[in-house]
This record gives C-alpha cells, sequence and structure tokens, in this order.
C-alpha cells in the first residue's frame, strides 16, 4: 500500500474569500488542516515610515487608507494620539460627532462584513441587501467630508465642519420617472440630522431582515456553529480585542472600560458571546449594529439641541475662519504656517486606542518636538486575530478556512500597514 | 487616574524593585525601562502578580533613536517597546528595553504571550532586532528576499530596490531604484521659540 504523505496548498492571494492579498499556505492531510501559515505583506506600503516623513496635518489621510472599511475609527485614534501629545481638549460638541461617526462606520464596516461572510459562506442575497443600506451611510460620510470613503474629515483638535444644514439629494435623470425621484428624495428634504434621524428608525427594521436570512438557517449554523471555538484565555492570550474577545465572553470594550469622546455619557449595551465560535461572533457584530444604531440616535438628539464649535479655537493647531483670515495678518500667517509647516508637538511618547470596528486600534507615537512625527506604530487588530489563523484554523475541514478567515473580519489595508 | 497610576507604579517598583532602570509617569501613561537580563523573570512576573495582572499583550515595536531631536540623543540607539493591558485592572503599562547598536539582540516573549509572535517577527523584518527564543523567525511584511530593515533611520524612505515586469526576459526583475528622495516639508524643531506649544500664544 503506498504511503500518503501530506500536501501542502497555496490559498490566495487571488482567491476571492482571501479578502484581498492574503497567501495562506495550508499543510493538508485529506481535507484536514495540518498547519496554516498565512503569508501577509502584499499590500505593504509602510505607512508608518511615511509617516516620519510627513507632517502631522498630512499624516492624516494616510489613516483613511489603513482599514479602508472603518476610516473615520482611524482617523479618531490617530488625532486622539496627536492631541494627547499636544495637551488639548476638543470641543464637546466635536467629540458628540466624532461619536456619531465612529458608530456610523462601525455600521458600515459591519454591514459589509456580514454581506462578505455570507457570501464566502454561501449566501447570495444579503450581500446586496447590505450594500443598499451601506449606500445610505455613504452618502452622509460624503455630505459632511465631500468623498465616500477617504473622508479626512476628524483632525486635530476636533473636526473639519460642521454637519451640513442640506442632505445632498438626487438630481433629475433620464433614467428616472418624477415619482421615483420623489421617492428616492423623500427623506433628504431636511439636514443630514434628519436622514441619520430617520435611518436610525429604519435600521432595526433593515437588521430583522438579515438575522431572518441567516440567524435560525440551517445552512448557516452548519457552516458556522462550533467552527474555529476560541476560549477566553486563549483569546487574551492571542490578543484579540474587539468583537473577536467578546465573543468568547470577555465582556471588555474600549468604549465602556476606557471611555473616550462621548461614550461615557451614551446609553449602550455590550454583547458578549459565550462559546466564542464563529456563529457567536456572528451574533455579536449583529448585535453590536443594533447598539450603534441606538448610539447614533442618542448622538442626533444631543447634536440638534447644542450647537457650538466642532473644533478648538487655537490657531497653532487648528486654522483659524475663513472671514478672519481675509482680515487680519495673524490669522493669515497662522494659516499659513499651519498648512506649510504644521505644528510643532512637544517631545514625549503616547499611545492612543479606540475601540474600531474590528478590535484595538491604537497609535503609539514618539515625538522629538518637531514638525513630524518621530516614530509611530499603528496596532491594527486584524494582525493579532489573522495571528491566530493557525491556531483557529488547525484539524478543521478546507472549507472551514473560508469561515474562519472572514469571521476574523480580516482587512489588508490595516495588517500589512 | 492618576491616583491609580501612582499606586501602580508603587506596587511595580516595590515589586520588581532594582529590576526596574526607570519608572516615568507622562501624559497618565506609565513606562517602565528594563534591562534585557531578567527581563523574561520580570514579565513573568507583571502577567501573573494579581496586582499587575497583565495579561494581554497588545503590541510589540521597534525604536530607531539615530535621528532624535536633530541628533541630540546620547543613549543607546534602539529600543523595543512593549504595550502590556489589564483587562481586571482597566490599566495599561509601557516597557521599554534598550538594545545594543552592533547586535540588538532581547529575549522572546512568545513563551509568555502568544500574540508576541507575529509583533517580533514584525520587529525583526522591520529593524533587524533579533528575539533570542522566537520559534519562527522569519520576516513578515516586507518582499521575499528582501535585503536591509527598512525601518531604520539610515534606510533611505525610497527604498533601494524596484521592480518592474520585463517583456524581453518574460518575468519580473528587479533593478537600483530610480526615484530620487524628495522632500517637501522639512523637519524642524522650534524648541528656542518660547510659547511655541503654548494653547492661547495668538
Amino acid at each position: 500500500m503506498p504511503e500518503i504523505n501530506n500536501f501542502t496548498m497555496n490559498f490566495g492571494p487571488q482567491h476571492p474569500s482571501a479578502h484581498g492579498v492574503l497567501r495562506l499556505v495550508l499543510e493538508l492531510d485529506g481535507e484536514v488542516i495540518e498547519r496554516a501559515d498565512p503569508h501577509i505583506g502584499l499590500l505593504h506600503r509602510a505607512t508608518e515610515k511615511l509617516a516620519e516623513h510627513k507632517t502631522y496635518l498630512q499624516n492624516l489621510p494616510y489613516m483613511d487608507r489603513l482599514d479602508y472599511v472603518s476610516m473615520m475609527c482611524n482617523e479618531h485614534a490617530y488625532c486622539r494620539a496627536v492631541e494627547k501629545l499636544l495637551g488639548i481638549g476638543i470641543p464637546v460638541r466635536a467629540q458628540y460627532i466624532r461619536t456619531l461617526f465612529d458608530e456610523i462606520t462601525r455600521i458600515l464596516n459591519h454591514l459589509l462584513w456580514l454581506g462578505a461572510y455570507a457570501l464566502d459562506v454561501g449566501a447570495m442575497s444579503v450581500f446586496l441587501y447590505c450594500f443598499r443600506e451601506r449606500e445610505d451611510l455613504m452618502d452622509v460620510y460624503e455630505a459632511v467630508s465631500g468623498a465616500r470613503m477617504h473622508a479626512a474629515y476628524y483632525r486635530p483638535g476636533g473636526v473639519y465642519r460642521d454637519l451640513p444644514d442640506r442632505m445632498p439629494v438626487y438630481a433629475p435623470s433620464p433614467y428616472r420617472d418624477a415619482r421615483r425621484l420623489g421617492e428616492l428624495n423623500a427623506n433628504r428634504r431636511g439636514s443630514v440630522l434628519d436622514f441619520l434621524e430617520d435611518f436610525a428608525r429604519r435600521f432595526p427594521g433593515y437588521v430583522d431582515e438579515y438575522e431572518t436570512l441567516l440567524t435560525d438557517n440551517r445552512i448557516w449554523k452548519q457552516r458556522t456553529v462550533g467552527i474555529g471555538v476560541v476560549s477566553p484565555e486563549r483569546a487574551i492570550a492571542l490578543g484579540f480585542t474587539g468583537p473577536m474577545l467578546r465573543a468568547s465572553g470577555v465582556a471588555w470594550d474600549l468604549r465602556r472600560t476606557q471611555p473616550y469622546a462621548a461614550y461615557g455619557s451614551l446609553d449602550f449595551d455590550i454583547p458578549v458571546g459565550k462559546e466564542g465560535d464563529c456563529y457567536d461572533r456572528y451574533l455579536v457584530r449583529v448585535a453590536e449594529m443594533r447598539e450603534s444604531n441606538r448610539i447614533v440616535a442618542q448622538c442626533v438628539d444631543w447634536l440638534r439641541k447644542n450647537p457650538g464649535p466642532v473644533i478648538v479655537d487655537d490657531y497653532k493647531v487648528a486654522p483659524p475662519p475663513r472671514e478672519e483670515m481675509k482680515g487680519s495678518m495673524e490669522a493669515l500667517i497662522h494659516h499659513f504656517k499651519l498648512f506649510s509647516e504644521g505644528m510643532a508637538v512637544p517631545p514625549g511618547e503616547v499611545y492612543a486606542a479606540v475601540e474600531a470596528p474590528k478590535g484595538e486600534f491604537g497609535i503609539y507615537m514618539v515625538s522629538d518636538g518637531a514638525n513630524k512625527p518621530y516614530r509611530m506604530k499603528i496596532r491594527a487588530p486584524g494582525f493579532s486575530h489573522l495571528a491566530a489563523m493557525d491556531e483557529m484554523a488547525r484539524g478543521h475541514m478546507i472549507a472551514d478556512v473560508v469561515a474562519i478567515l472572514a469571521t476574523m473580519d480580516i482587512v489588508f489595508g490595516e495588517i500589512d500597514r | 487616574m492618576t491616583e491609580a497610576l501612582d499606586a501602580l507604579r508603587q506596587h511595580l517598583e516595590a515589586g520588581l524593585g532594582s529590576r526596574i532602570h526607570r519608572a516615568l509617569v507622562d501624559r497618565e501613561e506609565l513606562t517602565l525601562e528594563l534591562s534585557a537580563e531578567h527581563f523574561l523573570d520580570t514579565c513573568l512576573w507583571l502577567r501573573d502578580d494579581p496586582e499587575a495582572d497583565f495579561r494581554q499583550l497588545i503590541d510589540v515595536c521597534g525604536v530607531d533613536y539615530a535621528e532624535y531631536g536633530e541628533g541630540s540623543w546620547n543613549g543607546p540607539r534602539f529600543a523595543v517597546v512593549y504595550h502590556l493591558l489589564s483587562l481586571g485592572h482597566r490599566q495599561r503599562l509601557r516597557l521599554r528595553v534598550f538594545l545594543d547598536g552592533a547586535l540588538p539582540m532581547v529575549p522572546s516573549v512568545v513563551a509568555i504571550w502568544p500574540a508576541a509572535n507575529w509583533f517580533e517577527r514584525e520587529t525583526f523584518d522591520l529593524f533587524g532586532f533579533l528575539f533570542d527564543g522566537h520559534p519562527d523567525l522569519r520576516r513578515i511584511l516586507t518582499d521575499y528576499g528582501f535585503v536591509g530593515y527598512p525601518f531604520r533611520k539610515d534606510f533611505p524612505l525610497v527604498g533601494t530596490v524596484e521592480m518592474r515586469y520585463d517583456a524581453d526576459r518574460r518575468r519580473v526583475v528587479y533593478e537600483p531604484t530610480r526615484t530620487e528622495m524628495r522632500e517637501v516639508v522639512p523637519r524642524m524643531i522650534r524648541v528656542s521659540e518660547e510659547g511655541r506649544y503654548d494653547a492661547r500664544n495668538q
């Protein structure tokens, strides 16, 4: 009888379920995974090295391109690090705007994750539903920043500008008749906050729709229950954060345990899983979308009642208002120096983290007093999660690799940096 | 916040004694500077002591101080920085180990925190630090066959090689890079200007 050896197989970097550019070298015994060795770095752009050669303001748009499905949360961590180095606080309204957009980002991220996960596991239609809702939130991104994805909206010291009074509307087009145009623009008659309020009212119904498709679906459960189980102790030791940690039963959420922005004064719950398998991670993320929606509604309510400044009144950090620049020489000089030389940041080192949709996204920044960071390290949540791939996939079937990979919510922008 | 941090600092100083070179609190963050000897014992103590309880390793990264403060740095060139998190006490801690410039080597903490595995590989890849006892110290982020340690300050930003598809030879070829280094905004430290950092100095 011939001896049968293990064989190795390349999964990716061109595989549609590899979520970008992962090359996974699998050592198989038949269909059972003996060892999984992820080869990463195909999207490595040395953001941290680039940051050492750019001013603090020029670095900000790079943050959008790290985890490119949760853009504003990355900006938030970066801005918090710079603000901590500078030792400045930001206006309360800016904190609420940041909280609002962090949660919008979380919903955006989880929607993409849910759609892509369902697609990977074999359910096609969820993807289409998820992208329908993403479109609404992308429009909100566009309304405040001008960009659908790479917003560069948060700035050290606050946010770039206040929320606009008008929500952009669909223009007449030969492909839509007047009735359809009216339907599309029905909830866009008011401000951005009106639109978000309407969205927050509609969204729980949409989440119910996804859950109808998946939660009690027999095939879905067969593909996810008991797959990739991680115990709480192991999740902590492996450096898991975010939904990956919470699904294993550890109630840890930076928004609650080390509150930042306006999270300390908002009412929301932290969903926690029990088994630590793929199905629990799905349930945790779906529950998080509902909680995020609650936070969005509370922020909208607060922002309506409390007008005020949205960026610090310190011209060494934030540009002076346009009108002032036209008349005041000091304001003009401040503007020029801020955008040419940039801000001078006192020497020191800080670590600032936010609860990004994928887990703890942190920025460690060392400054020597120059107008550029001396060293910046980006702590990406996905990096630790993917590092556990070998341990989670070992002993599972080859089809489960896709389910495990997708449940980690892998985005290579942040892992390869 | 600050009181809790001071209490933690006192506890760590009492528990670790002379193994701590320096403990400093800055901007509500506690940093311990440790030496490479007794480093593993210290880490183990930090993880297992119930008052410290730093069970989670958040991050490991390297720092190259070669050009710090326009050459005003007169300590060791390299350092490894660890960020720890205590879920029970909701506290963070930063450890820093300075390394010798000629042979930067530090004991690996993979046995204490399994999360360190990839972080140490990354630091090895980008800075060339050796982690003694690491089970699988391979490059991770850079290209297969990459030469050099890109995040050291003496490595040029534009790199050393560039890659293109050569139609004649019908394969990808590597050539010395032709990109020129360009600095748009010069690096500048303003220490002499009094009040530059003050918020209300307008």
